[in-house]
């Protein structure tokens, strides 16, 4: 079953054609994986489907529903969730706080409530605060729960981000290179994250990536992305071995060209 | 090890996480019940040393009580410090001379105001320099109604209510504008409120101001110092608490995502249009009521006594206070009544080219807000957390503790 559905989606940024007719499905329960150069449009598709930025033309469903028009405000509510490439943590505020922004969306106190907190406030706050222990048992952040994330070293920050977007308990959840500035070690601890998310959460990942052994190790589906165009869609060991991607990759032979 | 292996979370939305706040309160209201009864019923004329024995003896007890309690919990001894705190406070009035008095129920005016501004500024992240308008705003509602017959009941919650809106209309730029563009905004604005108070003679009574007389609720007058030491007391903790609510709850965590990246706080489901004008209402709803009291305080108001120097008063009050705690309000608001004081007390004694400078007091108000931002960006609740936590670590502290990692590269904001 098709969760989330692109079609001939485009955003163009004056001249540039950022992302120019791009289509792809993501079915349920899978790990579907970006990737492509540098300026591919990777990261731009994710602002698409987060509503940060505005498609020139194209449709996003999720879960059946048009979401093209949603405010990016909403997104998370729908259970779309995503982490930043660069890491867009709220920089003043503890662990705790942070995750507990994810809980956000399924706030069902108002504001006039929290002026006073009341039984009904406190008890709301209990359960998010029951949430979110879960995802810090999960991601294993309990040495970092106090800490502000300004005090934090990178490989932690890349988990605690991760952990916010789960706190949002997604249906989907876009992660935009999980493993940029990771160790190898922190990399490994991702992949096995990652697959976790699937299998034992049951959410489904889609992600964009440059490492190659994460993309092979843990994802079901690929789509290669060159100059804001699909090149190539399948499992990983056939995009990798197909000639758009190596020659997206590797570029063409000048000299044999002429 | 209670950092590794947490069970029980309901502590964390506590007032004091490690208990006591129950008793704190009843103490509380028994001290306040002790010194009523004492005050009418006393069979001889109590005086000032006679009060302060019944609040040191009240303090042991109370002190005693809330540490029993707290005795096996890492930290627990918020509750104490504030108990005491609070003995003290309600223990004033009969202590302190009229001079002192009035002067810590203007620190109490100023927090309540600085409350409201460290909730926009440090939390929300968003400058204002139009708070004056707002306390204005309160001034004038409060006064004008009370001119009309009503007494507080009416007047605080429509000075609240009125500030509030006019917050939300002062908010809107804010949807569109970030730092010194903001800041400059809201300053035009606090220019076109002052300008309308003193134009709007009908109404306001212009340049002239007008007079305001004792306020009551509900038949009761609050007709001396000491009376509205207690009311400004009272509606100070109020206020207090409700700030501290908000940080505790999702609308304060909305506000420092907003403060921190708007673009992860959208992607998080902050609609950041209704949080930014909710925190512009809150906060200016703060300075309404703070401006209410400040008229009721003063009995007489004009435009002059809300200024832009207000404003940057207000600023001066939060930055050197500290913003990243509402500690920082009671500190702040100390500073901007004490001040002045200690340089009018000075100014005799200095060589008058110096004294009798006209912009000596603005001149030094900036100077103390360059040194503390270049030397204590954190305020005095920064310092103060500093001094703390030396003597908590002592010998072990090391001059680094407090230094930032510098941040990483943060992404093109999506704007």
């Amino acid at each position: 079953m098709t969760l989330l559905d692109v079609e001939n989606l485009a955003v163009h940024f004056g001249g540039i054609k950022a992302v120019d007719g791009v289509g792809f499905g993501v079915d349920k329960g899978e790990i579907f994986t970006i990737i492509g150069p540098n300026g591919a449009g990777k990261s731009t598709i994710f602002n698409l489907i987060s509503r940060i930025y505005e498609p020139t033309s194209g449709r996003i469903r999720f879960e059946g529903k048009d979401i093209t028009a949603v405010p990016a405000h909403r997104v998370a509510g729908l259970g779309i969730a995503r982490t930043f490439q660069n890491i867009e943590l709220f920089d003043m505020a503890t662990v705790l706080d942070n995750m507990m922004l994810g809980r956000h969306a399924h706030r069902r106190t108002g504001m006039l409530a929290h002026l006073f907190f009341g039984p009904r406030t406190r008890a709301e706050e209990l359960a998010h605060r029951r949430k979110v222990e879960e995802v810090i048992d999960f991601l294993d952040l309990q040495h970092y729960r106090d800490q502000m994330i300004a005090n934090l070293p990178y490989g932690v920050r890349k988990v605690v981000e991760l952990g916010r977007a789960l706190c949002t308990e997604p249906k989907i959840l876009l992660l935009d290179e999980p493993s940029s500035g990771l160790n190898v070690e922190e990399t490994e601890d991702m992949s096995f994250w990652i697959s976790d998310i699937k299998n034992i959460l049951g959410i489904t990942v889609v992600m964009v990536e440059h490492d190659m052994n994460l993309v092979n190790e843990v994802s079901d589906r690929v789509l290669a992305l060159n100059y804001g165009r699909v090149i190539a869609a399948g499992t990983p060991a056939e995009v990798q071995a197909h000639p758009e991607v190596i020659r997206a990759y590797l570029g063409t032979d000048e000299t044999e060209a002429a | 090890m209670r950092f590794l292996f947490k069970t029980g979370y309901a502590q964390d939305t506590r007032l004091f996480p490690f208990g006591g706040t129950g008793r704190f309160w009843a103490g509380l209201a028994l001290y306040a019940a002790i010194l009523v009864a004492l005050a009418h019923y006393a069979p001889v004329a109590l005086n000032a040393t006679h009060w302060l024995a019944v609040a040191i003896v009240y303090a042991v007890v109370f002190g005693a009580v809330l540490l029993r309690q707290n005795a096996d919990g890492e930290g627990g001894h918020a509750a104490f410090w504030y108990g005491l705190l609070g003995v003290g406070a309600l223990s004033a009035p009969f202590v302190l001379d009229l001079y002192f008095l009035s002067q810590i129920t203007f620190v109490y005016v100023y927090a309540i105001a600085g409350v409201g501004l460290i909730l926009l500024l440090g939390m929300c992240g968003q400058i204002s320099l139009g708070h004056a308008a707002f306390m204005a705003c309160g001034a004038y509602t409060a006064g004008l109604l009370q001119a009309q017959g009503f007494d507080l009941l009416v007047t605080l919650p429509a000075a609240i209510l009125l500030s509030a809106a006019l917050g939300v209309v002062i908010g809107l730029p804010a949807l569109r504008m970030t730092g010194i563009y903001l800041a400059f905004a809201t300053y035009a604005f606090a220019f076109i409120v002052e300008e309308v108070l003193a134009r709007w003679d009908g109404l306001t009574g212009g340049n002239m101001g007008f007079v305001l007389s004792d306020p009551s609720i509900l038949g009761y007058t609050f007709d001396s110092e000491q009376k509205m030491y207690y009311l400004a007391m009272a509606l100070f903790v109020l206020t207090l608490l409700a700030g501290l609510n908000i940080r505790r709850s999702s609308t304060g965590r909305a506000f420092m995502a907003i403060r921190d990246s708007e673009t992860a706080a959208e992607a998080m489901g902050v609609n950041l249009a209704v949080y930014k004008t909710t925190a512009f209402a809150i906060s200016a709803g703060m300075a309404g009521l703070a401006g209410a009291v400040y008229a009721h305080l003063l009995f007489f108001i004009s435009p002059e006594g809300f200024t832009i120097f207000l404003s940057i008063n207000l600023l001066v009050l939060a930055v050197i206070g500290g913003l990243a705690s509402m500690h920082g309000a009671v500190f702040g608001a100390a500073f901007i009544v004490v001040l002045p004081q200690l340089i009018s007390l000075t100014k005799d004694s200095l060589p008058p080219v110096v004294g009798q400078l006209p912009g000596l007091e603005s001149g030094i108000f900036g100077l103390v807000i360059i040194l503390f931002v270049i030397f204590e960006p954190m305020g005095i609740h920064g310092r103060w957390m500093k001094i703390k936590t030396y003597f908590q670590l002592f010998p072990l502290y090391k001059r680094g503790t407090f230094k930032r990692q510098k941040s990483y590269m943060v992404s093109e904001k999506n704007r």
